[in-house]
């Protein structure tokens, strides 16, 4: 493996994004990281499936272990898949080039109504470090947006999150317009947020409910065209 | 560790009870305590020591003597007693600074009980449906012995929040008489701990061999002095205001060595004090000035520290019971007299009524931690693993209140909200606010890592004694560590030079 590659799984693995981060161990703050990296190793000409293969991918499978392990928490998976997805938009101009697909769009919202964007941006978050292309809609998104977005995009997913009791019901009306514009099918509905369940995502017609951000990742990764 | 000692925490702003008046009406009341009734005196040579610093004695039975104290010459020898203490270690770096005029608190172990509470793992069947399996905590009760008190001295040790060592657990070996006792309990808490011990004797006789231990574990006579790695207790007073004999024969030898020392009282409210605690505290408040008093007419300065253990008695059977209101208010009380005194204050927090470790035994423990801490009180005893009030010592659960006496470490803390905090959580935020995902959770990962932020209750269980499993787990992990013991030569010098210390105690 390129040496600059081994710096950036390196990076990645530590969760620095840029130069200032600090990383999950001590003595890196002001090196070269993520960021920096990324765009030395484009101007080296580096292999861009190479470096994303083994560079990118094979430090999140490392910060995955170590999450389960329990030696990491929350913020450094969180801080290793931002550093992923930063690398990603410096390289995604790069794909094609290198023979690569992007994994799939994921489109995610957080219904209308509803103003709470935490778990949304850490799904978002750990979808992109995995590899996905992200349209982040925002919150209080009326449904007939979201319902373009997906006629515009065409994603392989669509999140939608609610915190509210109040406003999960919207994601009943997502569905049903998806359907009444025929493109139900097309799309696989993840759904989220603090009151929902299972039991709800069955009975709106979603095709999966996702407690953490982790069973959105794992239910990307694993789910068939 | 600054400067030369642990840190402890410094509280600040401390819960106080009494107000100047009120501390002014108790300090008033010992006062007329000690010099219009007097103490009941059994010690000859403490009566003849505070007749000759103009104390009043006159005859009272044939084994006692009643000594009643000048207010104006109890404040004249008080004011004598040093308001700082150092209580030294064998690591210096773990050596106590004392300061009365500074809350700083440390918490330690205490109390000499008999019972040793085992803990262990079963599954359990229903009877009724034997799909249903629970996995529970058995507990098997062990005597006390000189190998467990070598555990607890090695676990106290782990305990990164034991700042100090009295053995919980009291030795019943049956070679172990009362002649070498003494020497058998400090050297298997010595050679076990790096912390401050200190114990109470069993038999003054032996006070030199103990003295002799410590400076061979010390360095020398001199070192000793300056870095005092044992200390003792002794309780003259048995409540109500009787000056007993031979606890009072210590507090002399020990106040002429000027090794340091607690003069510690216990009456319980109730029964042996009055229950309300204006009188709880006037009575106890006297009983520990006399002792402190009668120090320092046997050698001013001596470094002697105010032992308050006040404590409830219960109702329906006259035990001392801890997880009282009460208790809170009496100890919190003993804290503002020493501190008004300017004397190093020996407090007591952390006594579990339960007979078991768990749930209720840590409410009970927390409910006089957190209010203990809160005081200020420097010298917090009792602090882990008592259970069954001091009738039971049990490691898991001192596992347990290692965990919850740092979680209160870490909330009396001090802020940090200095200009060079304050500029960098403004760089946080306005980082933050200009970010896509407006999230704080990277700034939390050095914290996590270096403990300046709280991560989650470790013991954290689905229900049942889960609790108790990992605090199980827990402490075989902290008894695997190595031990840290005395030195080779250490060994063989005490072995040769204090006589009385049984042979499987060598490393």
């Amino acid at each position: 493996m390129d040496e600059i590659i081994g710096k950036i799984k390196t990076n990645v693995i530590q969760g620095r994004v840029t130069s200032e981060d600090e990383g999950f161990d001590e003595g890196y703050e002001g090196q070269p990281a993520t960021v920096e990296l990324v765009e030395e190793a484009l101007e080296k000409g580096v292999d861009v499936k190479e470096l994303i293969v083994e560079g990118l991918t094979g430090a999140m499978d490392i910060v995955g272990q170590n999450f389960e392990s329990g030696k990491y928490l929350i913020p450094d998976m969180l801080a290793s898949a931002e550093a992923v997805g930063e690398a990603m938009d410096i390289l995604s101009p790069h794909l094609e080039g290198a023979g690569m697909e992007s994994k799939g769009k994921v489109v995610v919202a957080t219904v209308k109504g509803d103003l709470h964007d935490i778990g949304k941006n850490i799904v978002s978050t750990m979808l992109k470090g995995a590899g996905f292309e992200i349209v982040d809609l925002g919150t209080d998104v009326p449904t007939e947006k979201i319902v373009q977005s997906v006629k515009d995009t065409d994603p392989k997913f669509l999140g939608l999150s609610a915190l509210l009791t109040t406003t999960m019901r919207e994601m009943e009306g997502v569905i049903n317009s998806l359907k009444d514009e025929g493109m139900r099918d097309k799309v696989k509905v993840l759904i989220g947020g603090a009151p929902t369940s299972p039991e709800f995502a069955e009975k709106i017609g979603a095709d999966t409910h996702c407690a953490d951000a982790f069973q959105a990742v794992d239910y990307a990764n694993s789910a068939k065209n | 560790m600054e400067n030369g000692y642990r840190p402890g925490v410094v509280v600040r702003m401390p819960f106080e009870r009494l107000t100047k008046d009120e501390i002014g009406a108790i300090d008033a009341a010992s006062m007329r305590l000690l010099e219009e009734i007097g103490l009941q005196c059994f010690n000859d040579e403490a009566a003849e020591i505070f007749k000759s610093n103009g104390c009043t004695v006159e005859p009272r039975d044939e084994r006692s003597q009643t000594v009643k104290i000048p207010a104006k010459v109890l404040k004249e020898f008080i004011a004598k007693a040093p308001s700082k203490v150092k209580l030294g270690a064998r690591d210096p770096k773990n050596a106590l600074m004392l300061d009365a005029e500074v809350p700083r608190i440390y918490f330690g172990s205490g109390s000499e009980t008999n019972v040793w509470l085992d803990a262990h793992m079963e599954d359990f069947t229903s009877e009724r449906d034997p799909k249903r399996r629970r996995r529970l905590a058995v507990f098997t009760e062990q005597r006390g012995t000189v190998e467990r008190l070598c555990t607890a001295a090695r676990l106290a040790e782990q305990l990164e929040n034991l700042d100090f060592f009295i053995r919980p657990v009291n030795i019943q070996d049956e070679d172990i008489t009362p002649d070498n006792h003494d020497v058998n309990k400090f050297y298997a808490s010595l050679s076990n701990i790096t912390k401050h011990v200190m114990a109470g004797l069993t038999d003054i006789g032996q006070l030199d061999n103990i003295v002799r231990m410590a400076e061979i574990l010390a360095g020398g006579k001199e070192a000793l002095k300056e870095n005092p790695i044992v200390s003792f207790i002794t309780c003259t007073v048995k409540s109500p205001m009787e000056m007993v004999d031979d606890a009072t024969e210590k507090l002399i030898q020990f106040s002429k060595r000027g090794l340091p020392f607690v003069v510690s009282s216990s009456p319980q409210g109730g029964s042996t004090a009055p229950v309300q605690e204006g009188g709880m505290v006037a009575q106890i408040n006297a009983e520990i000035l006399s002792g402190v008093a009668l120090s320092q007419m046997v050698n001013p300065g001596a470094p002697v520290i105010y032992g308050s253990v006040p404590v409830r008695a219960r109702m329906d059977n006259l035990h001392d019971m801890y997880g009282a209101p009460e208790f809170n208010q009496y100890n919190i009380d003993c804290v503002q007299m020493a501190r008004h005194y300017r004397i190093p204050c020996y407090s007591t927090a952390g006594v579990a009524d339960s007979s078991s470790p768990g749930m209720q035994a840590s409410i009970e423990k927390l409910f006089t931690h957190v209010p203990m801490a809160m005081s200020g009180a420097q010298y917090i005893h009792y602090a882990f693993g008592l259970l069954e009030r001091t009738n039971i010592f049990c490691p898991a659960q001192a596992v347990l209140d290692n965990q919850h006496i740092g979680m209160i470490k870490m909330f009396l803390s001090q802020p940090k909200l200095g200009e060079e905090d304050m500029d960098k959580t403004f760089e946080q935020i306005k980082k933050v606010l200009g970010s896509k995902q407006k999230l704080y959770v990277r700034f939390t990962r050095k914290g996590l890592r270096d403990g300046s932020i709280y991560p989650h209750y470790p013991f954290e269980a689905d229900g049942g004694d889960g609790v108790i499993e990992k605090a199980l787990a827990k402490l075989d992990e902290l008894l695997a560590k190595p031990v840290k013991g005395v030195s080779k030569e250490q060994e063989n010098r005490i072995f040769n030079e204090v006589p009385g210390i049984v042979e499987r105690l060598r490393k």
